[in-house]
């Protein structure tokens, strides 16, 4: 038996916080013990029962074969679709992130990520008005006041309120919760609205109409509105106005609640409007919450390698961008993609059932870690490593911060990396194979 | 019906054939009105079905939701109500869906039973 040895701030990679003091005991090249992270990065690190075995459905049963035969299986898939979708991307790195964009190009096809299903319209908000950011440490040491709209980090991101926001004590900010004001604006009561000063409970689907009450109030042009806007009264709008207007630091931070609800990349708009407007009289940046721990990651390595930062359209010849026409459940309800591959997410659990069931009508390609839903519909199945955990790369934090992920231990799979490169390696070899044939 | 995350539905998300996620996720989130006006008891279930789709949930009481509204684990069982429509910007309205709410006595799906329909 080796003597465990402890792994010092290596980050996790489960969330957008990528929180980076994590404390790993390795012991015989197994984990034994996490510290410092939450239930889920826990959950994450420490692991379960894997995929021990690429795969390849054969008369309907999946059955074990070599990397090499799935790798050659995954080719063949990718070069005889006309439009194939390369589709997750969101829980790998950013290193695995370059491979698949070279691989979408090489076989004409759309890659997309699970930005698509999350903060798409946020991505697609921010494009049209700007972001006014910050990083995470300049909200821990100088924000007085946070403004949680349609998330809930409580269950969410669960070290978000301890490490950057509500509850962190920073250089400006050294009494913590009890220097700062808290707002919550959601449909419902969460875990993070009872740490709230101040809860909103508006109307679903109503947030673009209580952005734009916010903004006459803040714009002094109060007369205009009305007694209720989206179930709360006006002098609520009023008071949260004048806090807002007040602070001498604000952030606000926003989810789901937003982006999934009517209005989506109007309501990001909306309050992208807002922010920039609150910086006339203070200074206020705004965030959203991103999910998966490098969905950040493929929207920065997309808009640096193709111009665009998710849904782009390879098939063309040239890099193409048009959400509601290139992005994932769009092509799917539409029958527009005829093969797809699958990584580092599960698309048959968090697409919608039609899409889902479109899944199950072309050869599918899954790159996972883990048993899901998707390998149900699989024909080629591929385990990986474990980014984050059994392979080092380039993450990006929800607030746009590269982190370097660390190796907490080897692996027997291939990374996300390699197995790529094994496809594109084999695409090649088969074109060329196919050239000589006809030559 | 609006879906979202929870901390045992994250915890669990990476295995989903577990045992432990389905109780996290095939649960549907009533408010405590609602509940005791569909005369329901904890480990009930409730048929929940809208023009996407139906599915059948186990109820659960929760205090913070307002009357009129369920709250569903998002996943798997949550998506079977939500449509394919994205408005242009390439996300389904996973939150703010109509639906109708029923107890009833038949069981939950598992998940292999979920997606058998599909071809797995």
């Amino acid at each position: 038996m080796s003597e465990a040895i402890m792994i010092k701030d290596a980050v996790c990679s489960f969330c957008g916080c990528l929180c980076d003091d994590i404390n790993v005991e390795v012991e015989d090249g197994k984990i034994q013990r996490v510290r410092h992270a939450c239930r889920l990065g826990s959950s994450k690190i420490m692991g379960h029962a894997r995929i021990e075995s690429p795969m390849i459905r054969k008369n309907g049963v999946l059955v074990a074969v070599s990397f090499q035969e799935a790798y050659d299986k995954a080719a063949k898939i990718l070069l005889a679709a006309a439009k194939p979708l390369l589709y997750g991307w969101a829980s790998t790195s950013c290193e695995a992130a370059k491979k698949g964009i070279l691989l979408a190009e090489e076989v004409g096809g759309v890659l997309d990520s699970t930005a698509t299903v999350c903060h798409g319209p946020s991505v697609i908000g921010i494009e049209e008005k700007g972001l006014p950011g910050a990083t995470l440490g300049q909200v821990k040491n100088r924000a007085d006041t946070i403004v949680f709209w349609g998330c809930n980090p409580a269950e969410a991101h669960p070290r978000h309120s301890l490490r950057y926001s509500s509850n962190s004590c920073g250089k400006f900010t050294q009494e913590g919760r009890e220097g700062r004001k808290i707002i919550v604006v959601d449909v419902r009561e969460t875990r993070t609205s009872k740490n709230a000063d101040k809860f909103i409970r508006i109307s679903p689907g109503s947030d673009y109409e209580v952005i734009s009450a916010l903004r006459m109030l803040v714009a002094g042009k109060g007369d205009s509105v009305l007694d209720e806007v989206g179930g709360v009264l006006k002098a609520d709008l009023a008071d949260i106005a004048a806090t807002l207007k007040a602070a001498k630091f604000g952030a606000v931070f926003f989810g789901l609640g937003i982006t999934h609800s009517r209005g989506r990349y109007k309501n990001i708009d909306n309050a992208l409007s807002l922010v920039a407007e609150l910086n006339s009289h203070s200074k206020f940046v705004i965030m959203p919450m991103r999910g998966h721990y490098n969905v950040g990651g493929i929207g920065q390595v997309l808009a640096w390698s193709s111009g665009y930062p998710m849904s782009v359209d390879f098939t063309r010849g040239g890099p193409y961008f048009n959400p509601g026409e290139t992005s994932a459940c769009d092509l799917l309800a539409r029958r527009d993609v005829d093969a797809a591959l699958i990584i580092a997410a599960d698309a048959v659990s968090n697409f919608p059932r039609a899409t889902a069931k479109a899944l199950a009508g072309i050869p599918v390609i899954q790159i996972d870690p883990y048993e899901n839903p998707t390998t149900l519909l699989s024909d080629v199945v591929i385990p990986c490593a474990i980014a984050g955990v059994e392979v080092e790369g380039t993450a990006y934090r929800m607030d746009g911060l590269a982190l370097r992920l660390r190796k907490m231990v080897d692996s027997s799979f291939p990374s996300d990396e390699d197995i790529l490169m094994g496809i594109l390696e084999s695409v090649h070899k088969q074109r060329q194979m196919t050239a000589n044939e006809g030559a | 019906m609006i879906s979202g995350r929870t901390l045992a539905q994250g915890a669990g998300c990476e295995s989903k054939m577990s045992p432990d996620f389905f109780k996290a996720v095939a649960i549907c989130h009533l408010s405590e009105k609602d509940f005791k006006s569909l005369g329901l008891s904890e480990g009930r279930n409730v048929l929940l079905k809208n023009e996407f789709g139906q599915v059948v949930l186990t109820a659960k009481k929760d205090a913070g939701l307002p009357d009129s509204m369920v709250f569903i684990p998002m996943g798997p069982w949550a998506n079977v109500l939500v449509g394919t429509e994205t408005g242009g910007c390439g996300t389904p309205h996973f939150k703010g869906l109509e639906v109708e709410v029923a107890a009833t006595n038949s069981p939950v799906l598992n998940i292999r039973e979920l997606f058998s329909g599909l071809g797995a």
